[in-house]
């Protein structure tokens, strides 16, 4: 919902990536420059138009939703009322928990997830017996259809009478615990960063088989041990593969609704509601579109605001490397 | 209400009509098939299978056991009306009342044959989204509208036309364990307190055993959890609004009528009582795993089905628990309609004859079982002699409680809207909701009941409003 | 899709070293790193394992207390679901809206890429930037349009409906990793070729398709994860006619009796061709989820 105006990085075309291929520009009458120019972003066009239609019109209309009192049950009583959709999420203090269940479940999901796909990608960098053949294990995670992954966990998993996880526990005397009503947040993270941290390991691994062999070779001639190796020479090297990692877990994680439609229903109560599911009551239990789309839009502000910020960094990390 | 499965949603499309690809196509045909098929599917507009004569009907319903009996016996159906194609959409009451919700008010139009209740009749009827049953009723044969149970019959009437027809109906009563209770040497009266509930269910609960002293529902949903709740608190004195439309969910009466739930439950009540239903309600009593159980009326169908449950022939009914008022319980009826929006409407109604026909009820009795008949919706299924001699314990109380589900004899207060166990507003659809989700967080123990009471009422107040409080 | 991208080869070598051995194999640490990678690998299969394990059981050996490890498999689960009348509409559903949607997604992407990296415009990175915003984009914020929109257009559970939102999904992740696989045509290629006085269309079609059809097919496998996977636009946009597997999966769910295994043979079933195509095309996954950045 970005306009390319407000908040690109840069106004001007960086010399970046495109730099080096732009050489055949010669000067030309304005007229034949345009036409030109037409050409060139001829085979854009169908791509953005499609991409725009599909997003920023609907969300043109979710702002003029949420500056109405519209409740779909009642068909009459649709008004113009500014704001006033907004100040009432002000005083809503399930809208406040979802937004920090939000923020939780999406650094939880990513802290723990990089760390351990950052554990799995160092355990896999080096060659052993059955590599390949573990880290194809690892990877399916990833693959399971989320619906899949979400009953998997809520059912065989978690459930309080007959799932392994309990079961597991009472092996070494723990009681079984109902985990999805009692933990709703831990379950759904503990889902989650079952499915996210291959995606993580991948990303990471790549990311140290890029390092050259040799400079590895140098640190450990001049002596360095393994972790002044790792903290000095792969941890720097790794920047950018963790930052992406980040971002795009991040981006990723933030819009869950799978999960905790079909773990919990983010309950009990609205405990383990986050933003998107929260929104989506509003607007299929609750039929108040002007409530709903309110939110959703602060929703996007608020992504705007912290994607604005992540974005210059991912183009910085992308260019660097790109030049690099 | 409706029972609840598993917390998980459940969408569960099914085709009537014969399968009508081999069972495993290879890739490339399916995809083939596929293309092909997509151009017919753009210019049938929802792309219904099969040839041009046939008519594809879309039914949404609720995935309760009664109407999943209705699914499993279509093939009755297009046998007589081979037609007619019927696809189900059966979801669980939330997703069901969600989906069909937002088709309905939407006029979305992916349905010809919804399942509503006594709650969205009045209020949808008036607002043109639902089509007048009354010409259609008068030219089908042998259907008896006038068999209807009146008090539901009247709930589903709108200027005199009914809009849509009753496939069951209900009310709320007690069910109990008399073996439980003669051995432990306690009689039920036939129309118990509160305090009689609170001392039988604190002299029989036995968790070590496995056994509750009493299941409710702790689900969150206004059909859910609130069903019983604001049953007791009317019979507390209580009410949602007062007739100046103020909230009244902080009055003394709601706080004891709730805390006085919230802690039944949590003293006596099953584990995991803040995410059951109806559902878990009813698997918890009909495997022997809990002494008594208030709730709808038409948890017989489950309690006495020799198939799923282990208590046949071990329970007693008693009327719903009170405290100031005669009566205790709710109306409510499952109820199908045709949404104004369907292009198939004489397809439509040609399937909720057949569902809601005097007839249907011969057919579940000799295809399915008798315990299994669609309960509270006409008089002559306790006639049925089959059904009669198996309903002796219940029939009674439960035409009793639909009889007295009246304001009259549920309240002791004067309100300005009508509903027992609702708010009959649009606005309560969601307010339910988020007042059931505060009273499931008290029922959890993550809220105090004070807490989850004076949010509620800032819940309600905001819906006051926009009927004329000023506060 | 994936017999093409199994053939993918990586156009241009990434600057990976060699796979040496880091530290000598044998020692101790060696040893024990080496059972601590098979250990987290098998942990987190595990439940996957179950899962497979659950579907060649019957329905009460699936929900017993403690869990069955051993038992006499069946494929009764199986043969019930490959059966069961509705289950051909979906897959037909979720093969349409994939398969469809995926040819879409290349057809728009590939000149969009080529635009923004090949032939630079103007505010290449205002697009891009635009592109990935997109993504960012907390879909639940639009679907209440979108579900206005259709009901009106009668366009509610129709797989075209979900095609085009698909299409939409997919694009912007599609651009950007077609982006990355052009900017590693040698800029002299196309040059030689501008030269020639080649037409753009043709330039395109014979010399820089055949060099990022690696790319495309990556591109496509992405493509084809991301919308065979997708469930929220199928719950809240489709009904009985454009049903799609995810929907599927849980429609073999019932409010009474037991249905885990029923459960877990359908999710092995809905998840097998994902799973297997990432197996295959491990490289081409991890450049795609980064969006063509990790090379």
């Amino acid at each position: 919902m970005t306009t390319p105006e407000t908040s690109a990085p840069h106004a001007a075309t960086p010399p970046s990536a495109d730099g080096p291929r732009r050489g055949r520009t010669s000067p030309r009458p304005d007229a034949a420059a345009r036409a030109d120019g037409w050409r060139r972003r001829l085979p854009l066009m169908p791509a953005f138009l499609f991409v725009v239609i599909c997003t920023q019109i609907p969300f043109l209309l979710t702002i003029w939703y949420s500056l109405r009192s519209r409740n779909l049950l009642r068909p009459e009583g649709e008004t113009f009322v500014g704001l006033r959709n907004y100040l009432d999420l002000a005083v809503d203090s399930t809208f406040r928990t979802a937004a920090l269940n939000s923020i939780l479940l999406t650094l939880g999901c990513v802290a723990v997830s990089l760390v351990l796909g950052l554990g799995l990608a160092l355990l896999l960098d080096r060659e052993f017996l059955g590599r390949g053949f573990i880290r194809t294990l690892l990877i399916t995670p990833f693959l399971i259809m989320p619906v899949a992954g979400a009953m998997l966990w809520s059912i065989s998993m978690f459930d309080p009478t007959y799932g392994l996880v309990n079961w597991l526990i009472g092996t070494v005397g723990i009681s079984p615990v109902d985990w999805t009503s009692s933990f709703p947040m831990l379950s759904i993270i503990i889902a989650l960063v079952w499915q996210w941290t291959p995606f993580m390991m991948l990303l990471l691994l790549a990311g140290l088989q890029s390092q050259t062999p040799d400079v590895l070779e140098a640190a450990s001639m001049d002596g360095a041990g393994a972790w002044t190796t790792f903290v000095h020479i792969t941890l720097p090297h790794l920047r950018f593969y963790l930052e992406l990692s980040v971002l795009l877990g991040a981006i990723y994680v933030v819009n869950t609704f799978d999960q905790i439609y079909l773990m919990t229903a983010g309950g009990p109560g609205t405990a383990s509601a986050n933003l998107p599911f929260y929104i989506y009551q509003r607007a299929f239990l609750g039929f108040d579109i002007g409530q709903s789309a309110a939110m959703g839009v602060v929703t996007v502000i608020a992504t705007i605001i912290i994607a604005t910020f992540a974005l210059r960094l991912i183009f910085t990390s992308i260019n660097s490397k790109e030049q690099s | 209400m409706g029972s609840h499965p598993p917390r998980p949603p459940i969408l569960t499309p099914t085709s009537a009509a014969p399968p009508a690809s081999p069972a495993r196509p290879s890739r490339r045909s399916v995809l083939g098939a596929g293309l092909a098929g997509l151009g017919a599917a753009t210019l049938a507009g929802c792309g219904g299978s099969g040839s041009s004569s046939r008519e594809s009907i879309v039914v949404a319903i609720v995935s309760n056991p009664q109407m999943q009996d209705a699914i499993s016996l279509i093939d009755h159906f297009t046998a007589e009306h081979p037609d007619i194609d019927v696809r189900f959409v059966s979801l669980p009451e939330n997703e069901a009342r969600a989906k069909i919700t937002a088709s309905v008010a939407s006029g979305g139009g992916e349905f010809d044959v919804v399942m509503i209740s006594n709650y969205e009749t009045p209020l949808w009827a008036p607002n043109g989204w639902l089509t007048d049953l009354e010409p259609y009723i008068a030219k089908t044969e042998g259907y008896a509208p006038e068999d209807f149970v009146p008090t539901i019959r009247e709930a589903l009437t709108v200027d005199g036309s009914m809009y849509s027809v009753p496939f069951y109906g209900e009310s709320a009563f007690l069910v109990y364990r008399e073996d439980l209770f003669e051995e432990a040497g306690l009689t039920m009266p036939e129309r118990p307190s509160w305090d009689d509930l609170r001392s039988f269910a604190s002299a029989l609960h036995d968790p070590e055993a496995g056994r509750s002293g009493i299941a409710l529902r702790g689900l969150a949903g206004w059909g859910e959890n609130l069903a019983p709740m604001s049953t007791v608190i009317n019979t507390f004195g209580g009410c949602w609004f007062d007739m100046d439309w103020a909230p009244r969910l902080d009055s003394p009466e709601v706080h004891d009528a709730v805390a006085m739930y919230v802690d039944t439950l949590r003293s006596y009540g099953q584990p995991g009582a803040a995410t059951s239903g109806f559902g878990e309600c009813l698997t918890r009593f009909s495997q022997g795993d809990a002494a008594m159980w208030f709730d709808a009326s038409s948890m017989v169908s489950g309690v006495e089905n020799p198939a799923s449950s282990t208590v046949v022939g071990k329970t007693g009914y008693a009327l719903g628990p009170t405290l100031e008022t005669p009566y205790a319980g709710w109306l409510y009826s499952w109820s199908l309609a045709i949404p104004e929006t369907s292009q198939k409407k004489d397809a439509a109604w040609e399937f909720i004859a057949w569902m809601t026909h005097p007839d249907y009820f011969q057919l579940v009795g000799n295809e399915i079982s008798w315990e299994a008949l669609p309960p509270g919706s006409r008089l002559s299924t306790y006639e049925i002699p089959e059904y009669a001699e198996l309903s002796k314990t219940y029939a009674k109380p439960t035409l009793d409680s639909m009889e007295n589900a009246t304001q009259e004899n549920s309240m002791t207060v004067e309100v300005p809207y009508d509903g027992l166990q609702n708010v009959v507003i649009p606005e309560f659809q969601d307010l339910g909701t988020r007042v059931g989700q505060q009273f499931s967080a008290a029922i959890a123990g993550q809220k105090s009941v004070e807490d989850a009471l004076s949010q509620s009422q800032g819940f309600a107040e905001s819906v006051a409003r926009t009927y004329g409080w000023k506060g | 899709m994936s017999t093409a991208a199994l053939d993918a080869r990586r156009p241009v070598a990434a600057p990976a070293r060699p796979l040496t051995p880091r530290r000598p194999r044998g020692t101790a640490t060696g040893r024990f790193l080496t059972v601590l990678a098979w250990a987290a690998g098998l942990l987190f299969f595990a439940p996957v394992a179950w899962m497979v394990l659950t579907s060649f059981k019957q329905e009460s050996q699936a929900a017993s207390n403690p869990p069955t490890f051993f038992f006499t498999p069946t494929l009764e689960q199986y043969a019930s679901i490959i059966g069961s009348s509705g289950a051909g509409s979906y897959l037909l559903n979720s093969v349409l809206a994939t398969g469809i949607s995926t040819l879409l997604v290349l057809v728009l992407a590939v000149p969009a890429a080529y635009a923004v990296s090949i032939r630079p415009i103007k505010r290449t990175q205002d697009v891009l930037f635009f592109f990935i915003s997109t993504k960012m984009l907390p879909v639940v914020a639009v679907i209440m349009p979108i579900y206005v929109i259709a009901g009106q257009i009668r366009m509610l559970d129709n797989i075209l409906t979900l095609i085009v939102l698909y299409t939409a999904m997919n694009l912007p992740i599609a651009v950007w990793m077609m982006r990355s696989f052009f900017l590693e045509v040698p800029g002299e290629v196309l040059e030689a070729a501008s030269i020639d006085g080649a037409s753009l269309l043709r330039t395109m079609r014979t010399v820089l398709l055949p060099m990022v059809a690696p790319g495309i097919a990556a591109t496509a496998l992405i493509c084809v994860i991301f919308a065979w996977n997708e469930f929220f636009f199928a719950l809240n946009l489709t009904a009985a006619n454009a049903a799609t597997v995810p929907i599927f999966l849980m429609s073999t769910m019932t409010s009474e009796g037991l249905f885990l295994a029923r459960l877990s043979a359908a999710s092995v079933l809905a998840s097998l061709p994902v799973v297997l195509a990432g197996w295959i095309a491990q490289k081409q996954l991890v450049r795609g989820l980064s969006m063509g950045a990790v090379k």
